[in-house]
Protein backbone atom coordinates (compact mmCIF):
# COMPACT_ATOMS: atom_id res chain seq x y z
CA UNK A 1 0.00 0.00 0.00
CA UNK A 2 1.48 3.04 -0.64
CA UNK A 3 1.76 6.02 1.83
CA UNK A 4 -0.57 8.08 -0.17
CA UNK A 5 -3.89 6.33 0.95
CA UNK A 6 -4.35 7.41 4.11
CA UNK A 7 -4.20 11.21 3.06
CA UNK A 8 -6.30 10.15 -0.05
CA UNK A 9 -8.88 8.41 2.52
CA UNK A 10 -8.88 11.71 4.11
CA UNK A 11 -9.45 14.14 1.53
CA UNK A 12 -12.05 12.25 0.32
CA UNK A 13 -13.84 11.83 3.80
CA UNK A 14 -13.61 16.11 4.23
CA UNK A 15 -16.78 17.85 4.22
CA UNK A 16 -15.95 19.51 0.90
CA UNK A 17 -15.67 16.42 -0.73
CA UNK A 18 -19.17 15.10 1.29
CA UNK A 19 -20.79 18.19 0.04
CA UNK A 20 -19.21 18.30 -3.58
CA UNK A 21 -20.26 14.67 -4.07
CA UNK A 22 -23.84 14.70 -2.84
CA UNK A 23 -24.51 17.75 -4.93
CA UNK A 24 -22.74 16.63 -7.57
CA UNK A 25 -24.75 13.11 -8.01
CA UNK A 26 -28.25 14.68 -6.95
CA UNK A 27 -27.68 17.18 -10.04
CA UNK A 28 -26.86 14.51 -12.23
CA UNK A 29 -29.56 12.06 -10.80
CA UNK A 30 -32.08 14.91 -11.05
CA UNK A 31 -31.03 16.11 -14.59
CA UNK A 32 -31.38 12.26 -15.45
CA UNK A 33 -34.88 11.30 -14.23
CA UNK A 34 -36.93 14.57 -15.22
CA UNK A 35 -34.67 14.58 -18.70
CA UNK A 36 -36.98 10.65 -18.59
CA UNK A 37 -39.82 12.20 -17.20
CA UNK A 38 -40.38 14.95 -19.76
CA UNK A 39 -39.69 12.82 -22.55
CA UNK A 40 -41.60 9.87 -21.80
CA UNK A 41 -44.59 11.83 -20.80
CA UNK A 42 -47.03 12.51 -24.16
CA UNK A 43 -46.55 8.92 -24.68
CA UNK A 44 -47.35 7.61 -21.51
CA UNK A 45 -50.20 10.18 -21.70
CA UNK A 46 -51.32 8.64 -24.99
CA UNK A 47 -50.98 5.14 -23.19
CA UNK A 48 -53.50 6.16 -20.18
CA UNK A 49 -55.97 7.71 -22.66
CA UNK A 50 -56.39 5.02 -24.94
CA UNK A 51 -56.34 2.36 -21.66
CA UNK A 52 -59.40 4.21 -20.23
CA UNK A 53 -60.97 4.53 -23.89
CA UNK A 54 -60.55 0.77 -24.15
CA UNK A 55 -62.29 0.50 -21.50
CA UNK A 56 -65.20 2.67 -22.21
CA UNK A 57 -65.62 0.81 -25.38
CA UNK A 58 -65.30 -2.72 -23.23
CA UNK A 59 -68.15 -1.85 -20.76
CA UNK A 60 -70.02 -0.46 -24.19
CA UNK A 61 -69.99 -3.94 -25.69
CA UNK A 62 -68.44 -1.95 -28.69
CA UNK A 63 -64.15 -3.08 -27.78
CA UNK A 64 -62.85 -5.36 -30.72
CA UNK A 65 -59.24 -7.01 -30.15
CA UNK A 66 -56.98 -5.90 -32.51
CA UNK A 67 -58.72 -2.97 -33.86
CA UNK A 68 -57.84 0.65 -33.52
CA UNK A 69 -58.90 2.28 -30.29
CA UNK A 70 -58.86 5.93 -31.21
CA UNK A 71 -60.96 5.11 -34.35
CA UNK A 72 -63.18 2.75 -32.36
CA UNK A 73 -63.68 5.76 -30.05
CA UNK A 74 -64.88 8.01 -32.83
CA UNK A 75 -68.34 6.53 -32.47
CA UNK A 76 -68.64 7.67 -28.89
CA UNK A 77 -69.70 11.00 -27.79
CA UNK A 78 -67.65 12.70 -25.26
CA UNK A 79 -69.56 15.14 -23.69
CA UNK A 80 -69.33 17.66 -19.83
CA UNK A 81 -72.55 17.62 -17.98
CA UNK A 82 -73.14 19.59 -14.50
CA UNK A 83 -74.24 17.35 -12.36
CA UNK A 84 -76.36 20.09 -9.89
CA UNK A 85 -79.03 20.62 -13.18
CA UNK A 86 -78.09 17.29 -15.86
CA UNK A 87 -77.83 19.73 -18.48
CA UNK A 88 -74.99 19.57 -21.20
CA UNK A 89 -71.83 21.94 -20.47
CA UNK A 90 -69.74 23.31 -24.21
CA UNK A 91 -66.05 22.50 -23.47
CA UNK A 92 -63.31 23.48 -26.05
CA UNK A 93 -61.76 20.20 -25.45
CA UNK A 94 -63.94 17.47 -23.20
CA UNK A 95 -61.75 14.58 -23.19
CA UNK A 96 -59.02 16.50 -21.55
CA UNK A 97 -61.71 17.56 -18.55
CA UNK A 98 -60.56 15.20 -15.05
CA UNK A 99 -62.91 14.98 -12.63
CA UNK A 100 -60.78 13.92 -10.10
CA UNK A 101 -58.35 16.71 -10.51
CA UNK A 102 -61.81 18.80 -10.39
CA UNK A 103 -62.84 17.73 -7.22
CA UNK A 104 -59.39 18.59 -5.63
CA UNK A 105 -59.81 22.16 -6.63
CA UNK A 106 -62.80 24.21 -4.43
CA UNK A 107 -63.83 26.47 -7.44
CA UNK A 108 -64.69 23.49 -9.13
CA UNK A 109 -66.13 20.87 -6.27
CA UNK A 110 -68.24 20.88 -3.83
CA UNK A 111 -67.87 18.78 -0.42
CA UNK A 112 -70.40 15.63 -0.29
CA UNK A 113 -71.89 15.64 3.22
CA UNK A 114 -70.71 12.85 5.32
CA UNK A 115 -73.72 11.33 5.79
CA UNK A 116 -74.39 11.20 2.13
CA UNK A 117 -70.83 10.31 1.10
CA UNK A 118 -71.45 6.62 0.57
CA UNK A 119 -68.85 6.47 -1.68
CA UNK A 120 -66.19 7.47 0.30
CA UNK A 121 -64.57 10.47 -2.05
CA UNK A 122 -65.53 13.80 0.37
CA UNK A 123 -65.35 15.86 -2.88
CA UNK A 124 -67.05 15.68 -6.12
CA UNK A 125 -66.24 18.02 -9.10
CA UNK A 126 -69.26 20.31 -10.47
CA UNK A 127 -68.83 18.95 -13.91
CA UNK A 128 -68.57 15.18 -15.08
CA UNK A 129 -68.14 13.66 -18.43
CA UNK A 130 -70.25 11.81 -19.61
CA UNK A 131 -69.55 9.03 -22.85
CA UNK A 132 -72.81 8.48 -25.28
CA UNK A 133 -73.62 6.19 -28.04
CA UNK A 134 -76.07 6.91 -30.48
CA UNK A 135 -77.86 5.06 -33.02
CA UNK A 136 -77.63 5.84 -36.43
CA UNK A 137 -81.07 7.71 -36.06
CA UNK A 138 -79.82 9.99 -33.52
CA UNK A 139 -81.46 8.61 -30.51
CA UNK A 140 -79.28 7.75 -27.62
CA UNK A 141 -78.37 3.73 -27.39
CA UNK A 142 -76.64 4.19 -24.07
CA UNK A 143 -74.39 6.38 -21.65
CA UNK A 144 -71.44 5.35 -20.33
CA UNK A 145 -70.74 7.61 -16.80
CA UNK A 146 -67.70 7.60 -14.86
CA UNK A 147 -67.56 6.20 -11.55
CA UNK A 148 -64.89 6.00 -8.17
CA UNK A 149 -65.42 5.48 -4.68
CA UNK A 150 -63.29 3.92 -1.81
CA UNK A 151 -62.92 0.16 -1.76
CA UNK A 152 -61.18 -2.33 1.11
CA UNK A 153 -58.11 -0.72 0.42
CA UNK A 154 -57.80 1.42 -2.20
CA UNK A 155 -60.20 4.05 -4.88
CA UNK A 156 -61.69 2.14 -7.57
CA UNK A 157 -62.00 4.00 -10.86
CA UNK A 158 -64.39 2.55 -13.36
CA UNK A 159 -66.85 3.15 -16.03
CA UNK A 160 -70.69 2.00 -15.63
CA UNK A 161 -72.77 1.45 -19.03
CA UNK A 162 -76.68 2.46 -19.13
CA UNK A 163 -79.19 1.68 -20.70
CA UNK A 164 -81.39 5.10 -22.19
CA UNK A 165 -83.86 4.41 -19.69
CA UNK A 166 -81.33 5.42 -17.05
CA UNK A 167 -81.99 1.85 -14.72
CA UNK A 168 -80.92 -0.75 -16.92
CA UNK A 169 -77.29 -1.54 -16.44
CA UNK A 170 -75.02 -2.58 -19.43
CA UNK A 171 -71.74 -3.23 -17.79
CA UNK A 172 -69.80 -2.10 -15.07
CA UNK A 173 -65.84 -2.13 -15.53
CA UNK A 174 -62.77 -0.53 -13.20
CA UNK A 175 -59.48 0.37 -14.71
CA UNK A 176 -58.04 1.28 -11.16
CA UNK A 177 -58.00 0.17 -8.08
CA UNK A 178 -55.38 -1.83 -5.78
CA UNK A 179 -58.00 -4.45 -4.05
CA UNK A 180 -56.08 -7.66 -2.61
CA UNK A 181 -54.74 -9.84 -5.58
CA UNK A 182 -56.43 -12.95 -5.28
CA UNK A 183 -59.64 -12.18 -3.57
CA UNK A 184 -61.09 -8.44 -4.30
CA UNK A 185 -59.32 -8.22 -7.66
CA UNK A 186 -61.63 -10.51 -8.61
CA UNK A 187 -64.27 -7.50 -9.52
CA UNK A 188 -62.03 -7.60 -13.14
CA UNK A 189 -62.72 -10.83 -13.44
CA UNK A 190 -65.35 -11.22 -16.77
CA UNK A 191 -67.35 -14.15 -14.73
CA UNK A 192 -68.00 -11.45 -12.30
CA UNK A 193 -68.64 -8.60 -14.37
CA UNK A 194 -70.98 -10.64 -16.56
CA UNK A 195 -73.68 -10.61 -13.90
CA UNK A 196 -74.19 -6.93 -14.36
CA UNK A 197 -75.83 -6.69 -17.46
CA UNK A 198 -79.72 -6.41 -16.87
CA UNK A 199 -79.31 -5.51 -13.31
CA UNK A 200 -81.84 -2.44 -12.52
CA UNK A 201 -80.27 0.55 -10.21
CA UNK A 202 -83.67 1.43 -8.64
CA UNK A 203 -87.37 -0.62 -7.67
CA UNK A 204 -90.16 1.47 -10.13
CA UNK A 205 -90.77 3.70 -6.77
CA UNK A 206 -87.13 4.96 -7.49
CA UNK A 207 -85.47 3.41 -4.30
CA UNK A 208 -82.31 2.52 -5.02
CA UNK A 209 -82.17 -1.24 -4.73
CA UNK A 210 -78.91 -2.56 -6.77
CA UNK A 211 -76.90 -4.36 -4.22
CA UNK A 212 -74.04 -6.91 -3.87
CA UNK A 213 -74.50 -9.58 -1.28
CA UNK A 214 -72.99 -11.72 0.48
CA UNK A 215 -73.21 -15.31 -0.55
CA UNK A 216 -75.67 -16.22 -3.53
CA UNK A 217 -77.82 -13.63 -5.07
CA UNK A 218 -81.60 -14.69 -5.16
CA UNK A 219 -81.34 -16.04 -8.83
CA UNK A 220 -84.09 -14.11 -10.32
CA UNK A 221 -83.57 -10.85 -8.57
CA UNK A 222 -83.13 -8.18 -10.59
CA UNK A 223 -81.24 -6.00 -8.31
CA UNK A 224 -78.70 -8.65 -6.49
CA UNK A 225 -75.08 -9.24 -7.66
CA UNK A 226 -73.01 -12.16 -5.98
CA UNK A 227 -70.57 -11.06 -4.01
CA UNK A 228 -67.01 -12.94 -4.42
CA UNK A 229 -66.07 -14.77 -1.07
CA UNK A 230 -63.29 -12.87 0.87
CA UNK A 231 -64.28 -9.58 -0.95
CA UNK A 232 -67.56 -8.40 1.43
CA UNK A 233 -65.77 -5.10 2.17
CA UNK A 234 -65.03 -4.43 -1.85
CA UNK A 235 -68.59 -5.49 -3.25
CA UNK A 236 -69.71 -3.14 -0.63
CA UNK A 237 -67.76 -0.72 -1.98
CA UNK A 238 -68.10 -1.23 -5.49
CA UNK A 239 -72.19 -0.85 -4.44
CA UNK A 240 -72.13 1.90 -2.54
CA UNK A 241 -70.19 3.81 -5.65
CA UNK A 242 -72.47 2.65 -8.11
CA UNK A 243 -75.40 3.92 -5.62
CA UNK A 244 -73.63 7.21 -5.23
CA UNK A 245 -72.80 7.85 -8.76
CA UNK A 246 -75.94 6.99 -10.37
CA UNK A 247 -78.40 8.78 -7.49
CA UNK A 248 -79.74 12.11 -6.75
CA UNK A 249 -76.79 13.73 -5.55
CA UNK A 250 -74.90 12.61 -8.57
CA UNK A 251 -75.56 11.89 -11.52
CA UNK A 252 -79.78 11.53 -10.87
CA UNK A 253 -80.52 14.69 -12.61
CA UNK A 254 -78.84 13.98 -15.78
CA UNK A 255 -80.04 10.83 -15.88
CA UNK A 256 -83.74 11.95 -15.20
CA UNK A 257 -83.14 13.98 -18.57
CA UNK A 258 -81.55 10.79 -20.61
CA UNK A 259 -85.01 8.93 -19.68
CA UNK A 260 -86.81 11.87 -20.36
CA UNK A 261 -85.39 11.72 -23.94
CA UNK A 262 -86.05 8.80 -24.43
CA UNK A 263 -89.73 8.20 -23.88
CA UNK A 264 -89.83 11.53 -25.85
CA UNK A 265 -88.15 9.92 -28.89
CA UNK A 266 -89.90 6.40 -28.28
CA UNK B 1 -10.96 -12.99 -20.02
CA UNK B 2 -11.53 -16.24 -17.47
CA UNK B 3 -12.53 -13.90 -14.39
CA UNK B 4 -14.99 -11.72 -16.67
CA UNK B 5 -16.51 -14.57 -17.79
CA UNK B 6 -17.08 -15.98 -13.78
CA UNK B 7 -18.13 -12.91 -13.35
CA UNK B 8 -20.73 -12.81 -15.70
CA UNK B 9 -21.79 -16.58 -15.30
CA UNK B 10 -21.13 -17.24 -11.19
CA UNK B 11 -24.32 -15.56 -10.31
CA UNK B 12 -26.83 -17.43 -12.58
CA UNK B 13 -25.96 -21.18 -10.46
CA UNK B 14 -22.88 -21.15 -8.75
CA UNK B 15 -23.49 -17.73 -6.87
CA UNK B 16 -27.24 -17.17 -7.54
CA UNK B 17 -28.59 -13.95 -5.76
CA UNK B 18 -31.58 -15.81 -4.88
CA UNK B 19 -30.69 -19.45 -4.17
CA UNK B 20 -27.29 -19.04 -2.37
CA UNK B 21 -27.35 -15.07 -1.03
CA UNK B 22 -31.55 -15.54 -0.44
CA UNK B 23 -31.61 -11.69 -1.63
CA UNK B 24 -34.75 -10.35 -3.49
CA UNK B 25 -37.19 -13.03 -2.32
CA UNK B 26 -39.88 -10.08 -1.75
CA UNK B 27 -40.59 -9.61 -6.06
CA UNK B 28 -39.82 -12.81 -6.72
CA UNK B 29 -43.00 -13.91 -5.18
CA UNK B 30 -45.24 -11.24 -6.15
CA UNK B 31 -44.50 -11.16 -9.86
CA UNK B 32 -44.14 -14.69 -11.11
CA UNK B 33 -47.85 -15.40 -11.24
CA UNK B 34 -47.61 -14.93 -15.45
CA UNK B 35 -44.62 -15.21 -17.53
CA UNK B 36 -44.64 -11.55 -19.00
CA UNK B 37 -44.85 -9.53 -16.02
CA UNK B 38 -41.90 -11.83 -14.81
CA UNK B 39 -40.06 -11.46 -18.01
CA UNK B 40 -40.51 -8.11 -17.91
CA UNK B 41 -39.32 -7.44 -14.40
CA UNK B 42 -36.43 -9.41 -15.15
CA UNK B 43 -35.45 -7.14 -17.70
CA UNK B 44 -35.80 -3.91 -15.54
CA UNK B 45 -33.92 -5.01 -12.56
CA UNK B 46 -30.63 -6.95 -14.93
CA UNK B 47 -30.71 -3.19 -16.58
CA UNK B 48 -30.65 -1.80 -13.13
CA UNK B 49 -28.54 -3.62 -11.84
CA UNK B 50 -25.57 -3.31 -14.61
CA UNK B 51 -25.83 0.38 -14.97
CA UNK B 52 -25.84 1.43 -11.56
CA UNK B 53 -23.02 -0.55 -11.05
CA UNK B 54 -21.24 1.04 -14.06
CA UNK B 55 -22.22 4.24 -12.43
CA UNK B 56 -20.86 3.80 -9.09
CA UNK B 57 -18.09 1.98 -9.78
CA UNK B 58 -17.33 4.77 -12.25
CA UNK B 59 -17.26 7.56 -8.90
CA UNK B 60 -16.11 5.20 -6.41
CA UNK B 61 -12.69 6.78 -5.62
CA UNK B 62 -14.82 9.77 -5.19
CA UNK B 63 -17.41 8.72 -2.80
CA UNK B 64 -16.56 9.99 1.01
CA UNK B 65 -17.24 6.72 2.81
CA UNK B 66 -19.77 8.46 5.58
CA UNK B 67 -22.62 8.95 2.82
CA UNK B 68 -21.50 6.03 0.34
CA UNK B 69 -24.84 4.14 0.91
CA UNK B 70 -26.80 7.35 0.10
CA UNK B 71 -25.30 8.14 -2.82
CA UNK B 72 -25.84 4.28 -3.88
CA UNK B 73 -29.29 4.74 -3.32
CA UNK B 74 -29.97 7.47 -5.26
CA UNK B 75 -27.75 6.22 -8.46
CA UNK B 76 -30.22 3.17 -8.26
CA UNK B 77 -33.37 5.08 -7.72
CA UNK B 78 -32.93 7.21 -10.40
CA UNK B 79 -32.30 4.72 -12.58
CA UNK B 80 -35.52 2.74 -10.91
CA UNK B 81 -37.39 5.84 -12.08
CA UNK B 82 -36.04 6.25 -15.58
CA UNK B 83 -36.40 2.16 -16.67
CA UNK B 84 -40.09 2.74 -14.92
CA UNK B 85 -40.80 5.89 -16.87
CA UNK B 86 -39.83 4.06 -19.61
CA UNK B 87 -41.71 0.67 -19.21
CA UNK B 88 -44.72 2.87 -18.56
CA UNK B 89 -44.15 4.41 -21.80
CA UNK B 90 -43.13 1.37 -23.77
CA UNK B 91 -45.24 -1.61 -21.96
CA UNK B 92 -47.85 0.17 -20.52
CA UNK B 93 -50.06 -3.07 -20.43
CA UNK B 94 -47.72 -5.28 -18.74
CA UNK B 95 -46.39 -2.87 -16.15
CA UNK B 96 -49.67 -1.94 -14.88
CA UNK B 97 -49.33 -5.48 -13.92
CA UNK B 98 -46.27 -5.09 -11.94
CA UNK B 99 -47.87 -1.67 -10.65
CA UNK B 100 -45.19 -0.83 -7.90
CA UNK B 101 -42.99 -3.74 -8.02
CA UNK B 102 -40.74 -2.00 -10.80
CA UNK B 103 -40.37 0.84 -7.98
CA UNK B 104 -39.81 -1.14 -5.42
CA UNK B 105 -36.55 -2.53 -7.29
CA UNK B 106 -35.14 0.34 -5.19
CA UNK B 107 -35.16 -1.56 -2.42
CA UNK B 108 -34.35 -4.84 -4.07
CA UNK B 109 -31.20 -5.86 -1.72
CA UNK B 110 -29.81 -7.63 -4.94
CA UNK B 111 -28.89 -4.42 -6.49
CA UNK B 112 -28.04 -2.52 -2.93
CA UNK B 113 -25.91 -5.74 -2.38
CA UNK B 114 -23.86 -6.03 -5.42
CA UNK B 115 -22.96 -2.12 -5.51
CA UNK B 116 -21.67 -2.05 -1.84
CA UNK B 117 -19.71 -5.60 -1.86
CA UNK B 118 -19.10 -5.60 -5.70
CA UNK B 119 -18.83 -2.10 -7.56
CA UNK B 120 -17.39 -0.27 -4.87
CA UNK B 121 -14.26 -2.08 -5.14
CA UNK B 122 -14.19 -3.23 -8.88
CA UNK B 123 -13.55 -1.33 -12.44
CA UNK B 124 -16.29 -0.15 -14.40
CA UNK B 125 -16.32 -2.68 -17.02
CA UNK B 126 -15.91 -5.48 -14.42
CA UNK B 127 -18.88 -4.14 -12.45
CA UNK B 128 -21.00 -3.43 -15.45
CA UNK B 129 -20.91 -7.41 -15.99
CA UNK B 130 -21.44 -8.02 -12.24
CA UNK B 131 -24.82 -6.43 -12.50
CA UNK B 132 -26.12 -7.88 -15.22
CA UNK B 133 -24.79 -11.61 -14.45
CA UNK B 134 -26.75 -11.34 -11.04
CA UNK B 135 -29.79 -9.75 -13.14
CA UNK B 136 -29.53 -12.72 -15.07
CA UNK B 137 -29.10 -14.77 -12.45
CA UNK B 138 -32.27 -13.20 -10.52
CA UNK B 139 -33.65 -13.63 -14.05
CA UNK B 140 -33.04 -17.18 -14.00
CA UNK B 141 -34.69 -18.50 -10.95
CA UNK B 142 -38.16 -15.62 -11.78
CA UNK B 143 -38.70 -17.13 -14.98
CA UNK B 144 -38.52 -20.57 -13.69
CA UNK B 145 -40.62 -20.24 -11.22
CA UNK B 146 -43.07 -17.93 -13.36
CA UNK B 147 -43.79 -20.43 -16.32
CA UNK B 148 -44.22 -23.14 -13.31
CA UNK B 149 -46.32 -20.86 -11.98
CA UNK B 150 -48.73 -19.74 -14.93
CA UNK B 151 -48.25 -22.74 -16.57
CA UNK B 152 -50.31 -24.60 -13.58
CA UNK B 153 -51.76 -22.19 -12.42
CA UNK B 154 -53.79 -21.17 -15.36
CA UNK B 155 -52.64 -23.67 -17.71
CA UNK B 156 -51.10 -21.29 -20.53
CA UNK B 157 -47.63 -20.15 -20.99
CA UNK B 158 -46.95 -16.28 -21.71
CA UNK B 159 -50.97 -16.28 -22.41
CA UNK B 160 -51.16 -19.18 -24.89
CA UNK B 161 -52.93 -22.47 -23.88
CA UNK B 162 -50.77 -25.29 -23.30
CA UNK B 163 -52.77 -27.39 -20.76
CA UNK B 164 -56.86 -26.82 -22.08
CA UNK B 165 -58.49 -26.04 -18.61
CA UNK B 166 -61.76 -27.49 -17.54
CA UNK B 167 -63.10 -23.70 -18.38
CA UNK B 168 -62.12 -23.97 -21.61
CA UNK B 169 -63.36 -27.38 -22.40
CA UNK B 170 -59.90 -29.07 -21.72
CA UNK B 171 -59.14 -31.66 -19.06
CA UNK B 172 -57.01 -29.74 -16.67
CA UNK B 173 -58.18 -28.10 -13.13
CA UNK B 174 -56.08 -25.24 -12.91
CA UNK B 175 -54.26 -25.39 -9.63
CA UNK B 176 -55.40 -22.17 -7.89
CA UNK B 177 -53.07 -22.53 -5.19
CA UNK B 178 -50.21 -21.65 -7.71
CA UNK B 179 -51.82 -17.91 -8.39
CA UNK B 180 -51.14 -17.06 -4.76
CA UNK B 181 -48.03 -15.68 -2.98
CA UNK B 182 -47.44 -18.87 -1.29
CA UNK B 183 -46.69 -21.20 -4.04
CA UNK B 184 -43.53 -19.21 -4.83
CA UNK B 185 -42.66 -19.61 -1.77
CA UNK B 186 -42.83 -23.45 -2.20
CA UNK B 187 -41.33 -23.32 -5.61
CA UNK B 188 -38.15 -21.40 -4.65
CA UNK B 189 -37.78 -23.64 -1.99
CA UNK B 190 -37.56 -26.51 -4.06
CA UNK B 191 -35.45 -24.67 -6.38
CA UNK B 192 -33.05 -24.40 -3.80
CA UNK B 193 -33.14 -27.88 -2.47
CA UNK B 194 -32.52 -28.84 -5.96
CA UNK B 195 -29.51 -26.47 -6.49
CA UNK B 196 -27.90 -27.42 -2.93
CA UNK B 197 -28.61 -31.10 -3.57
CA UNK B 198 -26.43 -30.79 -7.20
CA UNK B 199 -23.91 -28.47 -5.50
CA UNK B 200 -23.63 -29.45 -1.95
CA UNK B 201 -20.69 -26.87 -1.74
CA UNK B 202 -23.66 -24.47 -1.45
CA UNK B 203 -25.27 -26.18 1.69
CA UNK B 204 -24.73 -24.05 4.84
CA UNK B 205 -22.98 -25.08 8.06
CA UNK B 206 -25.11 -25.62 10.80
CA UNK B 207 -24.60 -22.24 13.35
CA UNK B 208 -24.83 -24.50 16.25
CA UNK B 209 -25.14 -27.99 17.34
CA UNK B 210 -27.19 -29.93 20.35
CA UNK B 211 -25.02 -30.70 22.41
CA UNK B 212 -25.39 -34.20 23.55
CA UNK B 213 -25.16 -34.54 27.83
CA UNK B 214 -23.61 -37.31 29.42
CA UNK B 215 -24.28 -38.18 33.11
CA UNK B 216 -21.45 -37.61 34.06
CA UNK B 217 -22.31 -33.62 33.56
CA UNK B 218 -25.46 -33.97 35.23
CA UNK B 219 -23.56 -35.18 38.05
Amino acid sequence: MSSSEPTKQRSRDSLGNVIVVALGVSIVCSILVSTAATVLKPRQEANEERFRQTIVLDVANLYEPGADVGSLFEQIETRIVDLETGDYVDMDDPAAFDPVAASRDPAQSIAIPPGEDIAGIKRRSNLAPVYVVRTPTGAVEQVILPVYGKGLWSTLYGFLALEPDGNTVRGLQFYEHAETPGLGDGIDKPAWRAQWPGKQLTDAAGEPRIEVVRGMAAPDSPYQIDGLSGTTLTGRGVMNLVRYWTGAEAFGPYLERIREEAENNG
Amino acid sequence: MAEKRKVLIDPIVDNNPITLQVLGICSALAVTTALLPALLMCVALTVVAAMSGAAISSIRHHIPNNIRIIVQMTIIASFVIVVDQALKAYAFETSKQLSVFVGLIITNCIILGRAEAFAMNNGVGMSFLDGLGNGLGYSAVLILVAAMRELFGAGTLLGYPILETVAAGGWYEPNGLMLLPPSAFFIIGLIIWAVRTARPKQVEKPEYQIHEVHRTEVL
